[in-house]
Order: structure tokens, then C-alpha cells, then sequence
């Protein structure tokens, strides 16, 4: 049994200050297996993928490869012992080609790209990558850059390959492509780690499952005899529906038509292309798309924070009747002309919200302009801070605590919860469940649906293609800067969506 | 299973970041043995290096800060001017706009009300000359906090790098004017202005020269507290420098706020220059500023821009600096050793505020490494 057995981990613990991240965790993983890793966020999962690769040492516990006990003090360490991590931000040389990158840092042989190129051409052929070695990394799509990230530990002799979140950044086609890969190389006798959230890919892929909650190890099962709603129980804690609630349209009306928007950036790379579209009032308007297709751009021009080179953005506003154009206005000039705009960006720490600051100086920020003194007036944003803080049942010391000490979803929670608050005409929302365990990710659908019954008209950019069609109303589809189609979310496949987002050539739009 | 006795080696130091932070008693105790740790360490130096007695040695520096009236009226002049200058970069580091021109705007300040004290100074009536000199030091220093802000809000030039050469253009302006001004002629330095009317010099209350610079200090401080914490130019401030992306997305406008600050950094160093000229020195040269454009930074930073803080701060670092100067000459030594004695405290001083971050423990005895 020893020697089936590639990697255990026995009673690991790991505190950081008060917080257990891993209390007493219990995992194997044997040779030619593929086991997932499942849990919400804040469950540990990656805490304790750092102990495996280095990064880490935990408190207590052992960790043992191929029986024998061993030390991991190091990234060096972990891969000395053939523990090969790919993490989900891609640690390459955007300037180097494929094969420079693979055998960077790498000391033992006499550098010859030549003979690299010749063995990185045999590990692609074993476990069918495609892959160009002399193409630079900045010519690369995501999920080339990916494939680049596993040969380079499959170069170094990984036995053990850990995967943090792989298919995030992917479309449904090139998450197939990876799986089939993954697959060959558990033929091949690897030991494999996939970390997700994503519960059918856990299905289709792994062998097992290992499920986290809250630090805690709960349990492993064989993936042949478990189902959907019994790992959520396991990972939630509780029986949980996984059906979106989505109601009809209620009297849509356009709200906002966007027309022949182009950016170029400063290297001009298109990244609007020609983007037209109309959102309605009462509906929920989904934007498809891979990563980085244009999104953004779309969002910061529509919220005056982007600089276009040409289109129009005309908003109806439904009080006056009036038809104004934000094209190139500043935020300030279009909260001026009485456009009720409500954004959640992307980057929430980042750009939404500031981390250091409190949860009433947070709330702050959209209205701290009124009254007609110079000195700020605490006391709205306190009664806001205190009424999100119990309505959405935020998690925090109190409504002083500075956000960035938050989890994600709490920090989404009060994001969401202030742009809401202004009652919007439109709400825009970037991703806004990434990161985010079950529970806050319902209930950010359910405000963006009471939004939608309250007349507002609702963009919703989204990257789990079995959420967008179960939540939107319409679905546009981002490729490469242009709406490569636009679909009747409930008529619709993933298949049909995905096939879209990698379509280059614009053509027809099938209106649904 | 094969039992493996393979000798395990945790690393000897942990060094782990407090997530929940520390309650301020705690920190605030930290911060306490740390002066008590730097004190016995000084003591340890003193002994090694000059075979004094350290107790004499610290007697010796409480005595030169605070011995006599005269003392703890000239200490409290130094904190001071220092905090005022400090008040100055606050709003700016606040913004995360680096401002290390403070010298160079307290200079050009200074420079501003010399030219007044001398080329108006007995030709207008007292109250509209000093008029005339708030105003112009007020606008010299902002000019010269403007200059760097307009490069970076529309080029995003380094400020840093920028507001640096200005310190050296302000200082070759001051000895350039100190030459021609000079008194007597060909001294190349300018020399007490007004020395019989007193023209353009700050009265004196009761009869302490430096109380009226004290009181003045004392309003800024907290003016500039409310102005920071309460007033939606110090929040816009607040935004900027937590992140420029939120505050675009909020509609503030950067550029608006960057040179907006760094007019009310460079104003304030002007007064800093008005007050060291016609409060203290009642001349100008090129080391007026006397290297607190600099010492402020610290003063600054170690309060966390907090202004109230920035009281105690000012007020450790004058101290030390005074009470160094006075064991030097007590007891022969050069000024060096009084620098390496300020330098262990300020050492320690900034050093507790790691242990308060983070907390470091050591290898445990290895008992719960084995499996049950």
C-alpha cells in the first residue's frame, strides 16, 4: 500500500495569530490519481498547498512522499522532492519565448535551448500539449501561457503537480483540452492536485475528493459514488438549493444603448471593437467573454473612466425622458446630469472600495460631497454602514474596522451594498462573485434580481457560463474586444456561448 | 507503514504578522521598553567607549534639555519649528506624494520675508508689513511646493527626485541674496535685519521672545487634525493616497487634489520659513532651515501623519538632539558620540514597531510533530 501512496499529509495544522487556516488535515494522494481539493474560500485550501510547495511550514503534523517522512522548507525543498506547483497568476517572462522560459533558473545542464526545445517537444507529444517553444510569451493566449506554467514543472521532473484554480481563466473548450492532458498524465503515473471550486469539474475529472470547511478537514470520498448536492452539503456545512432564482423582464425599456464604442490602446491593440448594444430597464444583461476580451473597458467607459476613440453612449433617463450621451464625460459630469449609475469594478480593494479605511469612510466615498460645509458629514454613511452590516449580515468586528481586514465575501458585501443603496437606474457588477463562497454568491444574485424587479438595468459581467445563463436575461458575448453574438439566455448552451467567446471574426449577431 | 526516526528540523525563528493587530496598551508598552532597551544599550556604549558613568551621562542630557528656563524655552521653540514643518509634509505624505522639499520651500519662505524685513521694513506701518510678509512667505513656499506637484499631476514626474533639487536651487537662491544683501558688505552673510527698529520682528509676549511661534504652532496643529480627519479635503487627500484608482472611480479629480495639497504642504513650509526668520532668527542664510525639512520626515512618519502624535515625536527627537549636545560638551566628547547616542534611540524607537506588526516565536519542543 506504501508504495501506491505518492504524498500523505498527516495532522496538519497551521495558525495564523488566532486563525486556524488547517487544523488537523489528513490527505493522500497516490500515484496515477487525480485528487481535487474542495472548499469554500477561507477553507484553507491553499494554505495548505503552500505547505506542500515550500512556502509555508506548518505548526504541526508530518508530510510524508512515498513514505518517508519528510521536511519542506523551501519552494527548493518541494521540488526536490518532485512537487511542482502551478499557480493560478503565472510567474513568466512576458519578453522570453516558451522554451527560455522552461529551463529558466535551471543550473544542472549546460544551456543548450536547441536540446530543450528537442525534450520540451518530447513532453509535449507524451501528454499531447500543443505548444510552439520559440513563440514569446506576450504573443500567447491564457491558456498557452498555461500549458507553458505545467511543461515547465514537468521539465524540472514534478512527479506531483499541484493546480491552483486552472480553469478559471479558461473557455469551456480549452478547459477539455487541459483535462485530457491531466488525464494522460495520470495514465502516465503522476500524482495530481487539482484545487476548484467548480463542483461538476471535480466530477468529471478527479478521482477523489478531499472537502475543507473552515480549516477543518471533513472528509474524502470517491468521486464515482458521490453527486453535486452532497459535496456542497459536505463543503457548505448545510442542504443548500443550487437553482438561480430568474424572473421575467419586468417592462423593459432601453435604458442604455451603447453604439460603435472603439478604444485603441497606447500600442494600438484594439480592445473595443465596434461594441453596440442596448441594456434594458428590468433585465439583466450578461457579458461573456475570456478574461481580458474587453470587459473592463467596456464597464470603465460606460462609468466615464475610460477615453474612447469613437461610438456613443446614450442614456435614456427614464425621469425626464431625456437622451444624453457619457461619452467621454468624467464620473462627476455624469452623476451631474442625474444618471443614476452604479458600478461594482472588478478590482474591489483596489478600485471600488479602499482597504485601509473603514466601513462608514467606505461607504463614504460615494456621498461625501453633500452638504454644503467643508466638513464631512458621518453620520448617513455611519446609519448605512450599520443598515448593510445587518441586512446583508456582513461579518465585522463593527462598522470601524478597516475593510481590507474582511474576507471576500464580506468585502463584496458592503461593495454591493453601497452601490445599491443609491437606488440605481443602472448597476453594473465586474465578476462580482468571484472569490466568493456559495452562500454570499447567492446572495449577490439575489440583490442583482431585486435590483432587476426594481426597474434597474442590470450588466452583469460574468465568467461561469451555467451562472450567466441561469441568472441573465440577455447574454452578449466578448471576443477580442468585439460582441462576437448576442443570446436569449434561455435558450441557449454553454457549448454555443463558449464557441462565441473564441470566435475572432464578429459576423452575424442572432438577437434573441 | 515503515516508522521513520529521521531527525526533523523546524525552523529555529518564526516570524508571523499579527492579523488582528494588538490593543494600543500593548503597543503602546512595547514602544516603552524599547526606549528602556535603547537606554541600556547607550549605557553599555557610553561605558565602552568613554568610561563614563552612564546614570552622569543621562543626568547630564535631561539637565541640557530641560535644565533651566531658558533651556525649556529654547527646547520648546525647536519642537516647534520642527513640528511645524512637519505639520507641512503631512498632507502631502498623507497623499502619498513624497515631499522632501521641505528645506528648499522653508528656505524660499524665509527668503520671502527677509526681502520684506528688508526692503519694506521701514517703510511701511507694522501692521501691513507683516501682512506683506505672511503673504509672501505663504506664496513663495507654495510656489515652490506648485512647481514639483504640476509636473507630476500632468507628466507624473518622480517627485521624490524633483522636489530634491529644488532643496538645492532654494539653497543657492538664499547664498546668492545673502551675497548681495550682505551687512556688512562683503560678509556673504546678511546679518541681523532691522537690528534698531525691529522692524518685521515678532513681538514678544510678556517677555518670551518665542511664545508667539509656539501658540502659532500650537493653532496649526490642530487646525491641520481637523483639517485631515474631518474635513472632505483631508478625506479626498485620504483617497488619493489609498488608492488613485478609487478615487478616479469616485470622480475625484487627481490632479485637482495633488496640486491643491501640495500648495497647502508648501504654504505651511513658507509660514515654517516666516517664523524661523521674523520669530527666531531675524536673518536669513542658507542653513536657516537647519536640516528640518528632513528630521520632519521622520517626525512625520513615526506618528503615522498623525498630527497630535506628531507633538510627541517632535518633541523625542528635539529632546535627544538637545540633550546630546549638551553631553558632548559636559563631558569633551565629540559631537559624534552624541549622534550615535540619539542614533541607537531612534534605532530602537523605529525598530518596536516590527514586534508590534509582527510577533516572533521560536521553535517549539517538538511533541506534537510525532503522530498520535
Amino acid at each position: 500500500m506504501g508504495a501506491s501512496t505518492a504524498i500523505e499529509l498527516r495532522n496538519i495544522t497551521k495558525v495564523f495569530g488566532s486563525i486556524v487556516a488547517n487544523k488537523d488535515v489528513n490527505l493522500s494522494v497516490n500515484r496515477g490519481e487525480i485528487l481535487s481539493i474542495l472548499g469554500e474560500n477561507g477553507s484553507g485550501k491553499t494554505t495548505l498547498m503552500n505547505i506542500l510547495s515550500g512556502i509555508y511550514f506548518p505548526d504541526h503534523g508530518q508530510i510524508l512522499i512515498n513514505g518517508e517522512e519528510v521536511v519542506i522548507r523551501s519552494p527548493k525543498d518541494a521540488f526536490s522532492y518532485g512537487i511542482g506547483m502551478i499557480h493560478q497568476h503565472f510567474k513568466l517572462v512576458d519578453v522570453f519565448s516558451a522554451a527560455e522560459n522552461i529551463v529558466l533558473g535551471l543550473h544542472e545542464e549546460k544551456f543548450n535551448i536547441k536540446r530543450s526545445a528537442e525534450k520540451i517537444k518530447a513532453i509535449s507529444e507524451q501528454y499531447g500539449f500543443e505548444i510552439d517553444p520559440k513563440k514569446k510569451i506576450h504573443e500567447m493566449s491564457v491558456s498557452e501561457k498555461q500549458t507553458v506554467e505545467i511543461i515547465k514543472v514537468l521539465y524540472r521532473g514534478a512527479d506531483i503537480l499541484i493546480l491552483d484554480e486552472p480553469t478559471a481563466v479558461l473557455t469551456p473548450q480549452e478547459t477539455q483540452k487541459l483535462f485530457a492532458v491531466l488525464r494522460r498524465m495520470r495514465e502516465d503515473g503522476k500524482s495530481i492536485i487539482i484545487i476548484t471550486h467548480k463542483l461538476h469539474e471535480v466530477l468529471s475529472l478527479s478521482d477523489r475528493v478531499s472537502v475543507l470547511r473552515k480549516g477543518e478537514y471533513i472528509g474524502t470520498v470517491n468521486t464515482a459514488e458521490t453527486n453535486e448536492s452532497e459535496l456542497t452539503e459536505m463543503m457548505v456545512g448545510k442542504k443548500i438549493s443550487l437553482n438561480i432564482r430568474r424572473d421575467d423582464p419586468v417592462d423593459p425599456q432601453d435604458r442604455l444603448t451603447v453604439n460603435g464604442l472603439t478604444c485603441i490602446s497606447r500600442d494600438g491593440v484594439k480592445l473595443l471593437d465596434n461594441v453596440s448594444f442596448t441594456a434594458r430597464s428590468g433585465e439583466i444583461l450578461g457579458i461573456a467573454g475570456i478574461a481580458g476580451s474587453g470587459q473592463r473597458e467596456l464597464l470603465e467607459a460606460i462609468a466615464g473612466l475610460q477615453k474612447l476613440n469613437s461610438g456613443s453612449i446614450v442614456y435614456h433617463n427614464p425621469k425626464t425622458g431625456a437622451e444624453d450621451d457619457l461619452r467621454n464625460k468624467t464620473p462627476m459630469q455624469i452623476r451631474d446630469l442625474g444618471v443614476r449609475l452604479s458600478f461594482v469594478p472588478e478590482d474591489r480593494l483596489g478600485m471600488g472600495l479602499v482597504g485601509n479605511m473603514d466601513i462608514i469612510d467606505n461607504m463614504m466615498l460615494r456621498s461625501y460631497r453633500k452638504g454644503k460645509t467643508v466638513f464631512l458629514e458621518r453620520k448617513p454613511p455611519r446609519t448605512l454602514a450599520e443598515r448593510i452590516i445587518r441586512d446583508l449580515e456582513v461579518v465585522t468586528p463593527g462598522a470601524t474596522t478597516p475593510v481590507r481586514r474582511l474576507s471576500g465575501g464580506n468585502v463584496q458585501k458592503v461593495l454591493v451594498g453601497r452601490e445599491i443603496a443609491s437606488s440605481p437606474t443602472v448597476l453594473m457588477a465586474a465578476y462580482p462573485v468571484r472569490g466568493l463562497d456559495i452562500n454570499s454568491s447567492y446572495l449577490i444574485y439575489n440583490l442583482l434580481n431585486e435590483q432587476k424587479q426594481n426597474g434597474a438595468a442590470v450588466i452583469f459581467v460574468g465568467e461561469a457560463l451555467d451562472i450567466l445563463i441561469g441568472l441573465c436575461d440577455r447574454i452578449a458575448v466578448l471576443g477580442s474586444g468585439r460582441i462576437t453574438g448576442m443570446v436569449d439566455a434561455r435558450n441557449t448552451t454553454k457549448e454555443a456561448i463558449g464557441l462565441l467567446m473564441t470566435k475572432h471574426d464578429g459576423g452575424e449577431t442572432n438577437h434573441g | 507503514m515503515a516508522k521513520t526516526e529521521k531527525h526533523v528540523h523546524e525552523p529555529l525563528i518564526h516570524i508571523v504578522k499579527r492579523i488582528a493587530g494588538m490593543p494600543a496598551w500593548q503597543a503602546w508598552l512595547i514602544r516603552i521598553a524599547s526606549v528602556a532597551a535603547a537606554l541600556l544599550v547607550c549605557a553599555v556604549v557610553t561605558v565602552l567607549l568613554t568610561g563614563e558613568n552612564p546614570l552622569g551621562v543621562y543626568k547630564t542630557m535631561v539637565e541640557g534639555a530641560i535644565g533651566t528656563e531658558r533651556r525649556v524655552w529654547n527646547l520648546l521653540q525647536n519642537i516647534a519649528m520642527l513640528l511645524c514643518v512637519s505639520l507641512a509634509v503631512t498632507p502631502a505624505f498623507r497623499m502619498r506624494f513624497w515631499n522632501i522639499g521641505a528645506e528648499g520651500q522653508v528656505l524660499i519662505g524665509g527668503l520671502a520675508t527677509a526681502s520684506c524685513m528688508l526692503l519694506l521694513g521701514n517703510k511701511l506701518p507694522t501692521p501691513l508689513l507683516f501682512v506683506v510678509m505672511i503673504a509672501a512667505s505663504v506664496v513663495a513656499g507654495a510656489v515652490w511646493g506648485l512647481i514639483p506637484a504640476f509636473f507630476k499631476a500632468n507628466w507624473n514626474t518622480n517627485e521624490t527626485l524633483f522636489t530634491l533639487m529644488m532643496n538645492y536651487i532654494a539653497i543657492q537662491v538664499v547664498s546668492y541674496f545673502s551675497y548681495i544683501w550682505s551687512n556688512p558688505k562683503g560678509s556673504g552673510a546678511i546679518g541681523v535685519i532691522n537690528l534698531n527698529s525691529q522692524a518685521g520682528w515678532f513681538p514678544a509676549i510678556g517677555d518670551q521672545k518665542y511664545l508667539l511661534n509656539i501658540l502659532i504652532v500650537a493653532v496649526l496643529t490642530v487646525v491641520m487634525y481637523i483639517y485631515l480627519r474631518f474635513s472632505k479635503h483631508g478625506y479626498e487627500i485620504a483617497v488619493v493616497g489609498e488608492s488613485e484608482n478609487t478615487a478616479r472611480y469616485i470622480g475625484i479629480n487627481v490632479k485637482k487634489v495633488v496640486i491643491r495639497t501640495m500648495l497647502l504642504s508648501g504654504a505651511l513650509c513658507g509660514i515654517a520659513g516666516l517664523l524661523l526668520v521674523s520669530g527666531t532668527d531675524h536673518t536669513i542664510n542658507r542653513d536657516t532651515a537647519g536640516g528640518r525639512g528632513f528630521t520632519a520626515i521622520m517626525v512625520s512618519w513615526l506618528a503615522k501623519f498623525n498630527p497630535l502624535y506628531m507633538i510627541l515625536t517632535s518633541f523625542i527627537l528635539v529632546f535627544l538632539q538637545k540633550g546630546a549636545s549638551e553631553i558632548s560638551t559636559q563631558f569633551g566628547l565629540n559631537d559624534s558620540f552624541s549622534e550615535i547616542i540619539t542614533g541607537i534611540i531612534i534605532f530602537f524607537i523605529i525598530g518596536s514597531e516590527f514586534f508590534i506588526n509582527y510577533s516572533v516565536r521560536f521553535r517549539e519542543s517538538k511533541k506534537g510533530g510525532q503522530a498520535k
